[in-house]
Parts: structure tokens; C-alpha cells; sequence
């Protein structure tokens, strides 16, 4: 008879978190083995979440400080990606113009996604004539390309952060709503939904306790996509003069400024700008496309 | 000192330009088209009259006449005038108060008809004294006339109220254009839409935000003139258009100004082939504070907001990227009324020294209780001049400790928010044609007697300085007169800020002979000197 001493136990259950350790790494380190490019991305992804983060730390410069004497410089020892035509130095505006692309990208796809997510797993919910309703309300906003909406919205409440946001929140929700309406239909009709129903659940506990994280796989695909899409959107608004205003650093609103009157003779100032919409875009692209095939079962061993 | 160093060198680069230029010494040769960019989507209506934008002066100046106008041989100058219409500039009679033009015989309406001195009677009517539903944008430069009559077809006579030195450069302004009276008798709004002058070329056609098309006028006046058969403006908005299509020899020219790196662009690429022209611009932006918010109702707060801005190192810089160039007062550099370097230093705003300036602004914020105030700067969305000019003073403005956040609204709304007050600080303009500082200046007047006056102020002794100075009828007299109005607007009350003015450059394909700079880009629009050399 084998007798298990208490002391065994307990190291037992002190062993389990370093095997769940463990295998959080093996994730992680299988996902950058499967998923090379998805790694790639994400290091963007982390290198652009830090700038924007640390850009007090990071940026050597003052990013909206005129400095005449260092007008239009080209990239040197002290300014690294050069200067514009007001002498600001462009390595700083594009730290710091991380943070207003993150600020804006991530809070419009956040909002935009999480007000869709509610708004389509209850259309899935109710049916009848709410989900009539709301599909044919999607339909409409989902007639106009994401930046027409936009800028449509913008030229009502006008410029700046917050207006910039919401401009992009909008054209978002029907993007999700749709997406997650189309899962939630069949998370519906299964057994521990009419269960929760004939207990007498509320519709609000059914939604979100029952339905909504059964719908999050989808949903954090289409998350990642979406900040992709805001960041890019909110760099259109400010090259159109639409978005954040000067001084304020954005890397729509540095192309803007520069691109076309200075191609030519001081072409850095439109370049780097350029380059950082690129990369990040390109880098949540991945990531996000890595994500997918992660979570989705029917691609995971493709 | 600086401003006439600078209009010193203004005046020589635009000298040296001309002497530079072989057509000075060439006969003008006839014939050919001249295509030229217009840098608007369309011109609002073809009245003269109602509008105010170059964009119509561009496309329809050439259609009309005028009573008088300036040089179109020397339009820098900004004290002379000549005839178009009269045969001979008036001296004033009684007193100053009566103007007699006599007005030159034979002239022809496009449509054959005999232009006479009740064609322009009954137009200067309509610009001094517009019937009702009629707008007339200039009435307020005419407040000091009386009456205007023809006692027969060849005689004008304006009658003032009080004898005034503006009254002249004033009926000098290029949106004056001579009208039929048949027609604005019968539907004064008629030439809105309309295009029917005496002027150096024919209207041929229109179409909308695209193209205004002109041919030569048999019949002109002026013997010789126009040289060109036929005119046509293309409208562009995007800058990138207009310099490309002068570039690729697709037009010759564009009239209103562009900034430094497209002379640059256009030089660089098409050498001798581009002839630039440049001047300074009777146009400028003013800061103003809106009065009726607080804190900008404090003199204090306002006084460190022009304390906190470096003009001297801010203007030459700027001129490098964006169309200014002058530091100046209320007055345009260029005119013996305005104010010398030593004069402005006097100012809040011109101080030599920028750090005790500066100081100064910190010690007015602290106690008035605005340290650190945020606030809005409401900017119209135009690159050239006015958001550098935004984006700058948002730049100086921060060294002061003052965070402000720059709204940036298409044209519309950025008159709606002048008029209606719903700014905290505005980059307001102004520009005029004809230098004249006596009517120039009533822009800083309060809005109750300039309704253009944005600040939301009332100031009667503001009113009794300006009225003062325009009365004056000495020179030196009515230069000591605008001194005291100009030092009581932008240091005692601090109203706005004068923002260095603008410098008009002008690139064109070196073929295009006869026309020449002026301080505005409204004057010499009428293009019948213009000459091809090709």
C-alpha cells in the first residue's frame, strides 16, 4: 500500500505552475516556430507599442519645438532621420506620433469592436424584427468605405484626438456586428443557451456571460485587423488635413506637411513617416493573419 | 530700420528683376493665347462688386474697365494712379470735397454699345449705394461719399462729405468694374452671372470650375493694346497642379503667388526657361483674441500673447517655407504711413530683446492667473500662409508655458466662427489691393464700425484715434496720427497680433513679357500688356 505523504502532495501542487510555465513558453516558442512572419509582426507590433510608451525616454528632441537653426536637415549624428521644415527633429515626432497612432488605433478598434461584438451576438440573440432592423442599419453604414464614413463623421464634429477616434469607432461597428452576428447565430442554437433560457437567465446574463465568449476567437482576429485599420485610417484623415492638427506629432499629419512640397529637395521628411505607417501596418497584418491560423482549429495543423 | 532694409531689398530684387527681363527693351509682339493657372476651384459669382477673392479678379478683371487704376507700367508703387476710363486724374475742388472726372469718348461696351459717364455713375452708384438685396462689398471704403452724378456723357462728379485722402487710392480698387447701365437698371444682379465689359478682351466661355476663355477686344481704348488674341484661365486648387502645369509648359503663369519651394522646384528644373517675380504683399495675418472669452478679456493676458512671440527671428525663418517675409505693424511696410523697425520695437510683440519680452509675458500671465492657460487657436485650413503661421505661433507660445491646440476648419466655418464668436483665438487676414492705410487699418477698429472686425471689443478711444488719423490731412501730421492708433490697438490694448506679412513670388515661363508685380495680388489683372515671346 502505497500511502501518500502530505508533504508530497503539496509538492505536487507547487510543481503544476511550473509545468503551466512551462508550457506557456512552449506556445510561445512554437507559435514564432510556426508562425516566422506572425513573430515578425508582433515584434513591431511590441517595438512600436514601446515607442509609444516610453517616448518621453526614447525621443532625444522636443517633437514640436521649432528650432529654425536646423531647418530641413538631412538625416546626421544629432538627427538621426533628419529634420523637417520647421526644424523639428523627425526621429522624435515619429516616437512620439507612435503614441498618437496607438492612442487612436487601438482605442477606435477597441471600441469599435466591443460595441459590434455586443451589438452583433444580440442581434444574433434576439432575431426577429431587432435583427432585421440592425442588419439592414449595418448594410447602410457598410455601403461606404471605411474612410468615406470617416470623414464624413470628422466633418460633422470636426478635428482633433477624441473626434478622430470616434470617426473611425463608426465605421468599425458594423464591420464586427456582422462578422460576430454570423458566429453568434450558431452558438444560439445550442443546448446550454436554451438551458440558461428555460432557467430564467436574464438576456443581458445569456449575451454576455454565454454567448459573447464563445464568439471571442473570431472576434480577437478581427480585433487585430481592426487596429491595423484604424492606424491607417487616422494617418489618412491627418495627410487629407482632416485628423489631428499641427503641432500635434502623427505620421499622417508629418506626410502631410512635407510630402509634397519637399519630395524633392528634402525627401526625409516625407520617407520615414511613410515607413513607419508601412511597417506597422504591415507588422499587425501579420501578426494578425498568424493569430487567425493559431486559433482557428481547421487551419492550426496546415 | 529692418522694415526698410527689407523693402530696400524688396523693391531692388523686384527691380533688378525687371532691368534683368529683356522686355523692357522689346518691342511687344502680337498674337498668340495666354493660358494661366487660377488657383481656385471657381470663381463664387462674376461680380466684381460682391466679391472679394482674387479667384474672380483673376478670371473676369480682363473683361472690364475702370475708372482709374494703378501703373500698370510701375503697379508697385503705392502712391500713384492713373486713368483707364478718365481721360485725366482730377484735381479736388471745393474744399476737397469735389472729385470731376472726365471720361474718355469713344469707348464700346462688348456688345457695341457706347460706354459713357451715365454707364459709370450708375455703377459707382451701385458700389457706394447698392439697392436693396444688392450686396456691395466695399461700401464701407466710400463711407465719406456723398453723392455721385453725370451732369452729361462725358462727366463724373463724386461730392464727399469731408475731404479725405483716402477717397482716390479708394475708387482706384480693381473690383470697381464699369458696368452697363441699361442693364443694372434693369436687374442689378444680372452681372453675378454675366459677363458683359469694355475691357481689353471678349468673354468667349465659362465652364465651371474648369476654364474661363477670353479673345483680343477690337475695339480697346488703349491703341495698341492687348497684345494677345486670347486668354484662357484654368482653374486649379492643388498647388501640385498649378506647378506642374507651369512646369510642363501646359500654362505660363499663375498671378496670385507661390511659396519658396515651388520658385525653387521650378527654377531648379526649368532654368532660364522660369522668370521670377517677387514682392511684398499687402496682406497679412492678424492674431486676434476673442474679447468676450475669458481670460482674453484681461489686457494682460492678451499683452502676453504677442510679448511671447519672436517676429524678428520668426519672419526670416518663415519666409524659407511659407509666403511672408516682412515684419510689420497695422500699415503695409511698403507705404510712408507705416511704421519704422525703431517705431515697432516700441510694441508688445517687436521687443529687440525675446527673453525679457518673454519675461515679461510669464510675470503679465502669473498675475492675471493664466499660467498654463490652454486654449484653442482657430486656424482656416489653407497650407500657405496660415498654418505655418498657426503651427509657429503655437511653437512660441509654448515657451511661455501656454498650451494651445490648433483648430483647423475649412473657409466656411472659419468665417462662421469669426462671426458668430465661437473661437478663443482666431489667424485672421487681412488683405487689401491698392495700398491705403486709412481704410487698410479700419480692420482693427471694433466690429460696431467694422463689421470685418472680429476681436468682439469695444473701444471708443480706438475709434476716436482712427477718425483723428483719417482726418488728418497733412502727412506727417496723419503719420504722428497713425503712430498713436497703431500703438494703442497693438501694445496698450493688445487687440491682435500682426503676423509678418506676406511676400508674393510669382514664377513664369520667361516667354510672358509686359506684366509686373504689385504689393496685391488683385491689381494689374487686366493682362492687356502682357506680350508672348515667342
Amino acid at each position: 500500500m502505497t500511502i501518500i505523504a502530505p508533504n508530497r502532495v503539496a509538492a505536487d501542487l507547487i510543481d503544476e505552475p511550473t509545468d503551466r510555465k512551462r508550457s506557456t513558453l512552449d506556445v510561445a516558442l512554437n507559435f514564432m516556430k510556426r508562425q516566422p512572419l506572425g513573430s515578425f509582426g508582433l515584434l513591431i507590433v511590441v517595438v512600436m507599442f514601446a515607442a509609444g510608451v516610453l517616448a518621453e525616454w526614447i525621443a532625444p528632441f522636443d517633437p514640436e519645438e521649432n528650432d529654425f537653426s536646423a531647418m530641413m536637415e538631412a538625416p546626421n549624428l544629432v538627427h538621426w532621420l533628419g529634420t523637417d521644415q520647421l526644424g523639428r527633429d523627425i526621429f522624435s515626432r515619429l516616437v512620439f506620433g507612435a503614441r498618437t497612432a496607438l492612442i487612436v488605433g487601438f482605442s477606435a478598434a477597441f471600441m469599435g469592436g466591443i460595441i459590434g461584438l455586443v451589438l452583433g451576438v444580440s442581434s444574433a440573440y434576439f432575431g426577429g424584427w431587432f435583427d432585421l432592423l440592425f442588419q439592414r442599419v449595418l448594410d447602410v453604414l457598410m455601403a461606404f468605405p471605411l474612410i468615406i464614413l470617416a470623414l464624413a463623421v470628422v466633418s460633422v464634429f470636426g478635428t482633433g484626438v477624441f473626434n478622430v477616434i470616434l470617426a473611425i469607432t463608426i465605421p468599425l461597428i458594423p464591420r464586427c456586428g456582422r462578422v460576430v452576428r454570423a458566429s453568434a447565430l450558431s452558438v444560439r442554437e445550442v443546448p446550454y443557451v436554451d438551458a440558461a433560457r428555460a432557467l430564467g437567465f436574464s438576456h443581458a446574463r445569456i449575451v454576455l456571460r454565454h454567448m459573447v465568449p464563445n464568439v471571442i476567437a473570431p472576434f480577437l482576429i478581427l480585433l487585430s485587423a481592426f487596429v491595423g485599420q484604424a492606424i491607417l485610417a487616422e494617418a489618412s484623415l491627418s495627410y487629407l488635413g482632416l485628423g489631428v492638427q499641427e503641432p500635434v506629432p502623427a505620421w499622417g499629419l508629418m506626410l502631410q506637411g512635407g510630402a509634397e512640397e519637399y519630395a524633392t529637395t528634402a525627401p526625409w521628411i516625407a520617407v520615414f513617416p511613410g515607413v513607419a505607417i508601412m511597417l506597422t501596418v504591415l507588422g499587425i497584418s501579420l501578426f494578425g493573419d498568424a493569430l487567425r491560423d493559431a486559433i482557428d482549429p481547421k487551419l492550426r495543423d496546415r | 530700420m529692418y522694415v526698410r532694409t527689407a523693402l530696400w531689398a524688396a523693391g531692388l530684387g523686384v527691380a533688378a528683376a525687371i532691368a534683368a527681363a529683356p522686355a523692357g527693351a522689346q518691342t511687344p509682339k502680337k498674337g498668340g493665347t495666354l493660358t494661366y493657372m487660377i488657383s481656385a476651384d471657381a470663381s463664387p459669382s462674376f461680380d466684381g462688386h460682391r466679391e472679394t477673392t482674387f479667384a474672380t479678379v483673376h478670371a473676369v478683371a480682363p473683361y472690364y474697365s475702370v475708372l482709374i487704376r494703378v501703373p500698370p507700367d510701375n503697379p508697385a508703387s503705392t502712391t500713384e494712379f492713373v486713368c483707364d476710363l478718365c481721360t485725366e486724374l482730377p484735381k479736388p475742388t471745393d474744399g476737397g470735397k469735389t472729385y470731376t472726372f472726365k471720361i474718355r469718348q469713344g469707348v464700346k461696351f462688348h456688345d457695341g454699345s457706347k460706354l459713357t459717364a451715365k454707364d459709370v455713375a450708375a455703377t459707382w452708384n451701385k458700389i457706394v449705394f447698392p439697392p436693396k438685396g444688392v450686396t456691395s462689398a466695399r461700401v464701407t471704403y466710400y463711407s465719406m461719399v456723398e453723392k455721385i452724378e453725370a451732369p452729361d456723357d462725358a462727366t463724373v462728379v463724386f461730392r464727399l462729405k469731408t475731404p479725405s485722402s483716402a477717397f482716390l487710392p479708394a475708387v482706384a480698387d480693381p473690383f470697381t468694374w464699369i458696368y452697363k447701365k441699361e442693364i443694372i437698371d434693369k436687374d442689378p444682379r444680372w452681372y453675378e452671372k454675366n459677363i458683359m465689359g469694355s475691357g481689353p478682351f471678349k468673354f468667349v466661355s465659362y465652364a465651371i470650375g474648369q476654364s474661363i476663355k477670353g479673345e483680343r477686344n477690337p475695339d480697346y481704348y488703349h491703341k495698341g493694346q492687348p497684345y494677345l488674341d486670347a486668354i484662357e484661365g484654368i482653374f486649379a486648387a492643388k498647388q501640385s497642379v498649378r506647378v506642374d502645369a507651369i512646369r510642363g509648359n501646359r500654362a505660363a503663369i499663375e498671378f496670385r503667388g507661390m511659396p519658396p519651394s515651388a520658385r525653387d522646384e521650378l527654377v531648379k528644373e526649368a532654368g532660364k526657361d522660369i522668370f521670377v517675380q517677387d514682392s511684398d504683399w499687402n496682406c497679412g495675418n492678424i492674431i486676434t483674441p476673442n474679447h468676450k472669452k475669458k481670460p482674453f478679456d484681461d489686457v494682460r493676458v492678451r499683452r502676453a500673447l504677442a510679448l511671447a512671440v519672436d517676429q524678428w527671428k520668426g519672419a526670416p525663418a518663415l519666409s524659407k517655407i511659407a509666403i511672408v517675409r516682412t515684419v510689420g505693424g497695422i500699415v503695409f511696410p511698403g507705404s510712408p504711413l507705416a511704421a519704422t523697425k525703431e517705431e515697432l520695437q516700441q510694441m508688445a510683440g517687436y521687443w529687440p530683446d525675446i527673453e525679457k519680452s518673454r519675461a515679461e509675458a510669464r510675470r503679465l500671465l502669473k498675475e492675471a492667473g493664466a499660467e498654463g492657460l490652454k486654449f484653442e487657436l482657430t486656424n482656416r485650413n489653407v497650407d500657405q500662409p496660415y498654418k505655418f503661421v498657426g503651427t509657429w505661433l503655437i511653437g512660441e507660445w509654448k515657451k511661455i508655458g501656454l498650451e494651445v491646440e490648433q483648430k483647423v476648419v475649412p473657409t466656411g466655418p472659419w468665417f462662421q466662427a469669426m462671426r458668430t464668436g465661437a473661437f478663443d483665438v482666431v489667424v485672421d487676414a487681412n488683405c487689401q489691393s491698392v495700398v491705403n492705410p486709412p481704410l487698410d487699418t479700419s480692420k482693427y477698429l471694433p466690429q460696431k464700425v467694422y463689421p470685418e472686425s472680429y476681436g468682439g471689443y469695444d473701444d471708443p478711444k480706438s475709434i476716436e484715434l482712427y477718425n483723428k488719423m483719417l482726418a488728418a490731412t497733412d502727412p506727417k501730421e496723419q503719420r504722428a496720427a497713425m503712430r498713436a492708433f497703431e500703438k494703442h490697438t497693438l501694445d496698450t490694448e493688445a487687440h491682435a497680433i500682426v503676423a509678418p506679412y506676406w511676400y508674393r513670388i510669382v514664377p513664369a515661363r520667361s516667354y510672358v513679357k509686359g506684366w509686373k508685380i504689385s504689393p496685391s495680388h488683385y491689381l494689374n489683372q487686366d493682362l492687356a500688356n502682357i506680350w508672348l515671346d515667342k
